[in-house]
């Protein structure tokens, strides 16, 4: 299951993760580890801990033993705001996004610049921010509604606007949690291209449900259950592990 | 596309407006006991601006603006009562120069933290400093630790209750349940004097004005921002890179230097002090002037103050028993009908056939304005 130390150092290095609460084991002695530049798709059934695994990694919530080094950072021991700020970047399942804010200043706030509070009562909106914030905004498909208030946007646009937050900071590592979930068939393809365009030159975390999505983007996939790894390996090899077939896949 | 000046056209509108009111129209027409009623009641909305920033732009309520009030008051009635307490003036205390609450009390010798009041630019200093560091640690207790909402609001009313509690146990020091009472002079210049009176509310709307500026600065900067975004999604902030805790606790230490400078405003127009201001019921009041002005405006929270007060001061005259019941219906009304209180019925009912009007003026004088109209029209709260 452990992959043997390559002369590349890993981007993030998860080993012997483990959070119980209260006695059960959400994740059980987890260790996966994430190259440079690689994507990654974690899939598995419900409740097998795929969420929980992006919550540790962020900070979200604290691990009870192991250990998760990214570029040699130990990250159970940093608080969320310093993970970011060390490069890592979280989407969550439901959009989270500013409903009372405009897209531009969605965006705006995500630009890593002024992020204490001195820095933010001067930071100013200059061209390099409004230049930056435009270039994301046509990324995300989102030129056109820099006015508009988040919460107007639907469903699928509060999807690309929480990816265009997350691609303003220019994350090293990017986690994905579900980002083609409830979008229609048109949005997908257009989640699909926007992901592919934005994985380049960063490594991306990604969980998702949609079979089709996860061979199109994955270099290589980590299936969970109940917290430990069932099966690691290339999308071929994971979909004829009778292991998989039997607890996941198969359904 | 973006509005970068300092106040929007509506905005302006309402500055002017409000300046004309308190500068022109309400020295002009109302007599000096009125006038200082309405200076009486200004200093709860300097309380409002700072719940405005705090409770409805970071969603952060406090129930305990009374104790950050409080301290202000009690900063400036402790420089007042050490000039009020003039050996001259007490001379016939057993011990002369002390406050006269300390002779009742068998205190000997002023206290060690009496002292430094007898200067003037400590206390000013001390206004804004002793509500912030206090409000910095109760802050930083809390928000590092990530309690928030009812919990938070819980605690503040707890603290509101227990300075209340200190300051009538502590007679001696505090002057105990009947304040800091009688005093006279600011910098030997008489303060109880109708002429007073009418230079001191001018003082006081000035520093209200100041405190709007700051407050708008503060609105319009990203931290204004991300106190909105905070109050939407927390999570989505601390996932942008930015610490919460920290954030939260500079708006709670602004709510509570805007208090104090209103608390110590206070005293200077009604001349005393006393625990009645600082518990759990004026705390709850205050927040109430704000929900009924409106807690996403500025302008709001000033005008909630003055209308709630007003209808206090003349409802309790006739009504003692019923007013406090018809307080707390008016909150819960404004609460269920009108969350965004005076300033959301004006926004939503009043500013749009403002809006109608003026464009079709302009539709009438030409296209030279359009360019400010479009300007306008882009989201600026």
């Amino acid at each position: 299951m452990l992959i043997g130390h390559q002369p590349k150092p890993f981007l993030l290095a998860v080993e012997g993760l483990t959070v119980s609460f209260d006695g059960f084991k959400a994740v059980n002695d987890l260790s996966f580890y994430v190259e440079e530049n690689e994507i990654r798709v974690i899939i598995g059934p419900n409740g097998a801990g795929k969420t929980t695994v992006l919550d540790l990694i962020c900070g979200k919530t604290k691990a009870t033993s192991g250990s998760i080094q990214f570029r040699s950072q130990e990250l159970t021991r940093m608080k969320e705001n310093q993970i970011v700020q060390a490069g890592v970047g979280r989407k969550f399942q439901t959009p989270s996004i500013f409903d009372d804010l405009t897209v531009f200043e969605n965006l705006e706030i995500s630009f890593p610049r002024g992020r204490t509070v001195f820095g933010s009562l001067t930071f100013k909106r200059d061209a390099i921010v409004r230049e930056r914030v435009e270039e994301i905004s046509e990324m995300i498909f989102l030129k056109d509604r820099l006015n508009t208030y988040a919460a107007q946007l639907s469903h699928g646009q509060k999807q690309w606007l929480e990816i265009g937050m997350l691609l303003i900071q220019d994350p090293d590592l990017l986690m994905l949690d579900e980002p083609v979930a409830g979008m229609s068939v048109s949005e997908r393809v257009k989640t699909a291209d926007l992901l592919n365009r934005i994985i380049q030159g960063r490594s991306v975390l990604v969980i998702e449900h949609d079979m089709k999505f996860v061979e199109d983007i994955a270099h290589k996939v980590t299936v969970l259950h109940q917290g430990q790894i069932l099966s690691e390996g290339s999308m071929e090899h994971v979909k004829n592990d009778p292991k998989v077939i039997e607890v996941y896949l198969g359904h | 596309m973006i509005n970068s000046r300092f106040f929007n056209r509506s905005e302006l509108i309402g500055f002017l407006t409000l300046a004309v009111l308190l500068f022109v129209i309400l020295p002009l027409t109302i007599d000096i006991f009125r006038l200082n009623l309405v200076a009486k009641y200004l200093t709860y909305a300097f309380v409002g601006i700072g719940l405005v920033l705090c409770w409805g732009y970071g969603g952060i309520l406090s129930l305990g603006q009374g104790v950050f009030f409080g301290l202000g008051g009690y900063c400036m009635a402790m420089y007042l009562k050490l000039e009020a307490s003039s050996p001259a003036n007490t001379k016939i205390q057993s011990t002369p120069g002390i406050p006269d609450f300390m002779d009742w009390n068998q205190i000997t010798e002023l206290p060690f933290f009496w002292k430094p009041f007898h200067s003037f630019t400590f206390t000013l200093l001390a206004i804004i400093i002793v509500p912030a560091f206090f409000a910095l640690i109760i802050g930083a207790a809390m928000f590092k630790r990530r309690v928030g909402g009812v919990y938070f609001a819980i605690i503040t009313q707890a603290i509101a209750a227990i300075l209340t509690i200190l300051i009538v146990g502590q007679q001696g020091y505090t002057g105990g349940i009947n304040g800091i009472t009688d005093l006279r002079t600011l910098h030997g210049w008489d303060i109880r004097t109708d002429h007073a009176k009418f230079v001191l509310y001018f003082v006081e709307v000035v520093c209200l004005f100041g405190c709007i500026m700051a407050a708008q600065f503060i609105r319009l900067t990203k931290l204004g921002r991300i106190l909105v975004a905070m109050r939407d999604q927390e999570d989505r902030v601390r996932f942008s890179g930015y610490s919460v805790a920290n954030f939260k606790i500079f708006a709670f230490c602004a709510a509570a230097v805007f208090a104090a400078i209103g608390g110590a405003m206070f005293t200077l127009q009604v001349g005393f002090m006393s625990p009645s201001f600082v518990g759990i019921v004026p705390s709850i009041e205050m927040v109430i002037y704000t929900a009924v002005g409106g807690r996403m405006s500025i302008f709001g929270a000033v005008y909630g103050s003055l209308l709630v007060n007003f209808a206090k001061t003349s409802l309790s005259e006739s009504f003692p028993q019923l007013w406090l019941f018809g307080l707390g219906a008016l909150f819960i009304a404004v609460v269920l009908a009108f969350p965004d209180g005076l300033s959301g019925i004006w926004r939503d009912h009043i500013q749009p056939h403002i809006d109608r009007l003026i464009s079709s003026r302009k539709s009438k004088s030409g296209n030279g304005w359009k360019d400010n109209s479009v300007a306008d029209g882009a989201p600026a709260e």
